[in-house]
């Protein structure tokens, strides 16, 4: 076991953990959101619970990070190694020929994703975390000196996507997810070796989810963006 | 048909190497295009010029010799072919052909289109193959039976010939594909369980000394290879890889 | 000098026990002393390096290839035959034995004949515990196919790529003694000749052809596994690198080379397309199971299909000639390779060919894909009157029987072999002849071993289908390893062979001085030229039907074209490189002395026996009006070779050959 780590397949097959462990994480992200469409009291009490519970904020939320931190680090680790394995590159390559754009593009899809969550993070998480943890505030209220001011995580949403710039970006950001998703499904699953007769109906499953998920997000987006600019 | 050529031409391992064009005319279009490279290398020698270095041999589809990357392709355009196979019906009049070597660290160039490909034999050494001595007093061939299915798909992994087209094709130059396919012979056979642990801990470490490259499973190996060895192998070697390396 | 077979004494079927249990060993200790050569890396010295390592010795083996893995042994397509009785249809070592010496018209030698068959079924046990996938029957068992020539199914194969299976299981024996340091592995290495000390082999020259560096390397016996000399031809099946300069330069040390006219041509090939053709391609005999071979009987029809006017499947049948069936109706389309082939140019010659260079018959699945078609619909219960259900359901069968031969086809005449015949022409194969060895697979040159193709030994005059590999192979994993020994045995106290004397020196010089004239002599012609020019004079001359007037020419023109080609040969670059040209170039040199010698042998042979066929040794009259007459009361004998300089002046050395427990008989297929 020692070592795995050093191995191409061992670390084929931690890029592959992390990012079934990132991929559990979408789903759950978007169930919660999609929530803030049809109900938003239940999305905040279900965000509040989230932001909360020691379980979610000292052992989910750290694991999550390390696991982000981790599958990109490895991302650009294996991108360069693989550069050098090929010191002179061809002058005329038809990769087009024999594999899908986004397999041969990841490492871009995956960049592009990069930046999309750094503006994620300055939008939410480090607001969230300077409330909480800095400012101490963790009463989850509008206003924590009034304390029928009504939870503030719905409205903070919905303010964050009126301007079209910020939706527009979300919107390129979810494109890129899916296209990295595309590759990335059934990719992870390849890695950790799963070969049996299942594997056929997790390629449509994986393609469903890539494209769903993904759409989701952009419809919330949307969603939010025209019901607080055009009053839908 | 009438042809412009570009073509790798490098002195030697430390020539820095460069694209050349050549002209071919006259090209029928039932030649192989192993062919078409003989007409311009006569006209070569004949002009006083050196010929342009490829390996080939079996010109039948089944030695793993030849090796060009051709047009942005191993084994160029066609499907189910090695090099020797693709016939110039696979090109129009006027074509531009770019023809270079394989190219990945692990394979460097040794002249021309010739590319040193004994990394992969350094792989098999570590481990492709099952110690048992031909002393001539092994048991009955049909002592153990194997089902038919299993042996079948043992059949077809060991059906690769080594070429390396996987690893050319592939942009990140690995080996896998190679690699699980002789894993997956041997993991797919009673006779190869005995060594399985050894065996793909071994073959894998000796493919990432090699400097070959990450898989990313784009899948283009299986879609460029000549013998159409299925991704599967490389799903059956990382299954095979991490119980070993949970055993050991 | 007197030909030996040291042949053991006793009955046939004891000999190889008896043999083996009076030879003298080497002790462990010692083989760690001794090392051993071993060119060429196929089935014979693949499996020949890998089981002298394990045995102990240090082995040190070459290729001319990048790879051991890519020898041509790589490329045998139908199968391997074992006498396992399997099939429980009466096969026995016997039987096989009977089988490999009638089908090659009863010119080997008995007691290695016995020996093969003998220890074939050890090869498959071999082969299996390697790990080799052969086809399996649902019941997990090993699957057997029949093939040409004999009357049971002891065939074991791996789909149409039995050769390759084989090559890898030699292939990973070795790796697993490269990986240990048993054997050292030269690729890319090239044997240019063998060196004696005290008149026993002791090393070769070698050139690296990466970088040109001559090397020496010493050994305590030397073993060439170096394949047939098809390439003498230039169009063959064999590879483009396929030589016989190992086995020639051994010949010219004072290895006698043994029937050098026996050369098997393959009924079933492509046809060539043009000038530019480098090599040919078979498309298994196993097809002749299926399909039937045919010309039209018409001339005006040959013209309207070779200018287009008329489809082949649209020829009537009364308007077809089915000559095979029609001259042979015991045996019909599966009559022997040598048999097929001649009737195939006799029909050409007459100026019945199909293609425009008049040289292809038809191979027509048309009737196999009716048959197939009808009995599918009739287990499955369908309507057996719809054509076109019909074809579809015959077209299945036929693919997955031949999908992959078909598929060849197709990349190659870019022609659908499921809706029109395929043309076939025969092209030239296998070498029968080769190396003289003696029963311990040792030449004439002491300590100096050839096993495989390249020697003579096993298929007399036409080999068998798939017996290739299986001599391969037992040469290699269970004969030479044995009778090594004994010759090793004397050599425990000897120490390691130095390279630095007089003899080395010699050979080297020699080498070198070729090299200088090639790459320095500014001709006019490149290498190819010369060989393309040789292989029509073999073709037309000393192919598949041979007589003096021809013979006779095809002696000087061959000497005259040896002579321009020493003059003219031009080979551009340097030694000190990748330079394929003057590798080729010593190829060809070596192929223009052959070639005489080949023509030579085929003269002094006033018989016709197997792939040998002497138009002025045919039966003249009765029923086999026509067909090869043998010689047995003038011509039982294996013709050996010693050179002598010019290939002119070889001297021929007689090994008569002993029917003690097969009564010879003329090959009948009416």
């Amino acid at each position: 076991m020692s070592g795995i780590l050093n191995s191409s397949i061992g670390r084929k097959f931690a890029m592959a953990l992390s990012a079934l462990f990132l991929m559990f994480f979408i789903l759950q992200h978007f169930a919660i959101n999609i929530l803030s469409v049809f109900s938003p009291d239940t999305f905040n009490e279900v965000s509040h619970f989230m932001g909360t519970f020691w379980a979610v904020q000292y052992l989910l939320q750290p694991v999550l990070i390390i696991g982000v931190i981790f599958h990109f680090a490895m991302g650009f680790i294996l991108e360069f190694k693989n550069w050098s394995a090929r010191k002179i590159n061809y002058a005329k390559n038809n990769g087009a020929a024999n594999s899908s754009w986004m397999s041969r593009n990841m490492i871009w899809s995956g960049g592009f994703i990069l930046v999309f969550l750094i503006i994620h993070f300055i939008d939410f998480w480090i607001p969230e975390i300077n409330t909480k943890y800095i400012a101490g505030d963790m009463s989850g209220l509008v206003d924590p000196n009034v304390a029928d001011s009504g939870f503030r995580y719905y409205e903070e949403l919905v303010h964050k996507f009126v301007p079209i710039w910020r939706v527009a970006l979300y919107c390129l950001g979810f494109i890129f997810l899916a296209l990295h998703l595309l590759h990335g499904f059934n990719s992870a699953f390849q890695s950790v070796g799963a070969n049996n007769k299942y594997t056929k109906g997790l390629k449509g499953f994986g393609k469903a989810y890539a494209i769903g998920i993904p759409l989701g997000f952009i419809f919330i987006a949307l969603f939010h963006h025209l019901k607080a600019c055009c009053g839908l | 048909m009438n042809l412009t050529l570009k073509i790798w031409r490098q002195k030697n391992a430390n020539d820095k190497g460069q694209l050349v064009d050549y002209k071919v005319t006259d090209i029928s279009p039932d030649m192989s295009f192993l062919e078409m490279l003989d007409v311009l290398n006569e006209q070569l020698i004949n002009k006083g010029d050196e010929p342009v270095a490829f390996d080939h041999d079996c010109r039948e589809g089944i030695c793993g010799m030849c090796s060009l990357y051709i047009n942005g392709e191993a084994h160029g355009p066609d499907r189910g072919v090695t090099t020797c196979q693709l016939h110039m019906r696979m090109f129009k009049d006027g074509d531009t052909i770019y023809i270079e070597p394989f190219r990945a660290a692990a394979f460097p160039v040794i002249k021309d289109l010739i590319v040193d490909r004994t990394s992969f034999d350094r792989i098999q050494h570590a481990g492709g193959f099952i110690s048992v001595n031909t002393s001539g007093n092994t048991i009955d061939a049909n002592a153990i039976p194997i089902n038919k299915q299993d042996a079948d798909t043992a059949f077809e992994a060991a059906t690769c010939i080594g070429c390396g087209a996987c690893v050319a094709s592939c942009k990140n130059s690995s080996a896998m594909l190679f690699v699980g396919a002789k894993v997956s012979q041997f993991a797919l056979l009673p006779q190869g369980q005995v060594e399985a642990t050894d065996r793909v801990l071994n073959m894998v470490k000796q493919m990432d000394d090699e400097g070959f490259g990450n898989c990313t499973n784009t899948g283009a190996c299986e879609v460029e290879c000549p013998k159409g060895i299925s991704l599967e192998n490389i799903a059956r070697m990382n299954q095979e890889y991490l119980k070993a390396s949970l055993k050991g | 000098m007197a030909l030996d077979s040291k042949t053991p004494e006793g009955p046939i079927a004891d000999k190889w026990t008896n043999y083996k249990n009076h030879i003298d060993l080497v002790n462990p200790a010692n083989k760690r002393n001794i090392d051993v050569i071993v060119v060429g890396t196929g089935l014979a010295g693949g499996s020949a390096a890998a089981t002298l390592a394990e045995l102990g010795y240090n082995v040190k083996a070459f290729c001319f290839q990048d790879s051991p893995r890519r020898a041509h042994s790589i490329a045998a397509q139908g199968g391997i035959n074992a006498a396992k009785n399997y099939q429980g249809d009466g096969d026995s070592t016997y039987r096989l034995f009977y089988d490999t010496v009638k089908g090659g018209d009863y010119r080997s030698r008995e007691a290695n004949v016995y020996r093969l068959a003998e220890v074939s079924a050890n090869i498959i046990d071999q082969c299996v515990a390697q790990g080799v996938p052969f086809a399996r029957e649902y019941g997990g068992l090993l699957d057997n196919r029949s093939f040409g020539g004999v009357l049971v199914s002891r065939t074991f194969y791996a789909a149409g790529q039995t050769g390759q299976q084989l090559l890898l299981g030699a292939y990973s024996a070795m790796n697993r003694q490269i990986g240990r340091g048993k054997i050292k592995m030269y690729n890319r290495h090239e044997m240019l000749d063998i060196v004696k000390v005290d008149g026993k082999a002791r090393g070769i020259i070698t050139r690296n052809l990466i970088t040109g560096e001559i090397e020496r390397h010493s050994a305590h016996a030397v073993v060439l596994g170096t394949g047939g000399y098809g390439n003498v031809f230039f169009l063959s099946t064999n590879a483009m690198g396929s030589n016989v300069t190992a086995a020639w330069k051994a010949h010219k040390r004072g290895a006698y080379f043994a029937n050098p006219c026996y050369t098997q041509i393959h009924p079933t090939c492509i046809p060539v397309s043009g000038d530019h053709q480098s090599k040919l391609t078979l498309m298994s005999e196993s097809l002749r199971n299926d399909g039937r071979i045919w010309v039209p009987k018409h001339m005006k029809d040959v013209e309207a299909i070779k200018n287009g006017t008329l489809k082949p499947k649209d020829l009537k049948e009364e308007d077809r000639d089915y000559y095979l069936e029609r001259r042979y109706p015991a045996f019909g389309n599966l009559v022997p390779r040598d048999v097929a082939s001649r009737a195939a140019k006799e029909r050409c010659d007459a100026g019945y060919g199909v293609n425009a260079t008049g040289e292809a018959v038809f191979l027509d699945f048309a009737s196999a894909i009716q048959r197939y078609g009808k009995e599918t619909a009739h287990v499955k219960g369908l309507d057996e009157n719809d054509a076109v259900l019909i074809k579809k359901l015959g077209q299945e069968v036929v693919k997955n029987k031949y999908g992959n031969l078909f598929q060849m086809y197709e990349k190659i005449v870019d022609q659908d072999p499921y809706n029109t015949p395929m043309m076939i022409y025969p092209a030239v194969h296998y070498t029968m002849g080769g190396i003289w060895v003696d029963y311990n697979l040792m030449t004439t040159v002491p300590g100096l071993y050839c096993i495989g193709e390249a020697n003579f030994s096993d298929h007399g005059a036409n080999r068998l289908g798939a017996s290739a590999l299986m001599q391969g192979l037992a040469d290699g994993y269970f004969v030479l390893p044995y009778t090594i020994g004994d010759y090793l045995s004397d050599d425990i106290r000897t120490g390691q062979i130095s390279t630095d004397t007089k003899e080395f020196d010699d050979v080297e010089k020699e080498v070198r001085e070729k090299i200088d004239f090639f790459v320095n002599n500014d001709g006019s012609h490149s290498v190819d030229y010369f060989h393309k020019k040789l292989g029509k004079i073999m073709w037309n001359k000393v192919g598949m039907s041979r007589n003096i007037k021809g013979l006779t020419e095809a002696i000087s023109e061959i000497k005259a074209l040896r002579e321009q080609f020493w003059k003219e040969v031009k080979v551009p670059g340097a030694n000190e490189e990748y330079n394929e040209e003057l590798a080729k170039a010593g190829r060809v040199a070596d192929f223009l002395e052959l070639g005489e010698l080949f023509a030579k042998d085929a003269l002094n042979r006033e018989e016709s026996c197997g792939g040998h066929f002497r138009e002025d040794a045919v039966e003249l009259d009765g029923e086999q009006k026509g067909e090869a007459k043998r010689d047995d009361e003038n011509f039982a004998y294996v013709s050996a070779w010693e050179y002598k300089g010019e290939p002119s002046d070889a001297i021929l050395h007689k090994e008569q050959l002993e029917f003690k427990d097969i009564e010879l008989k003329q090959r009948s297929y009416k």
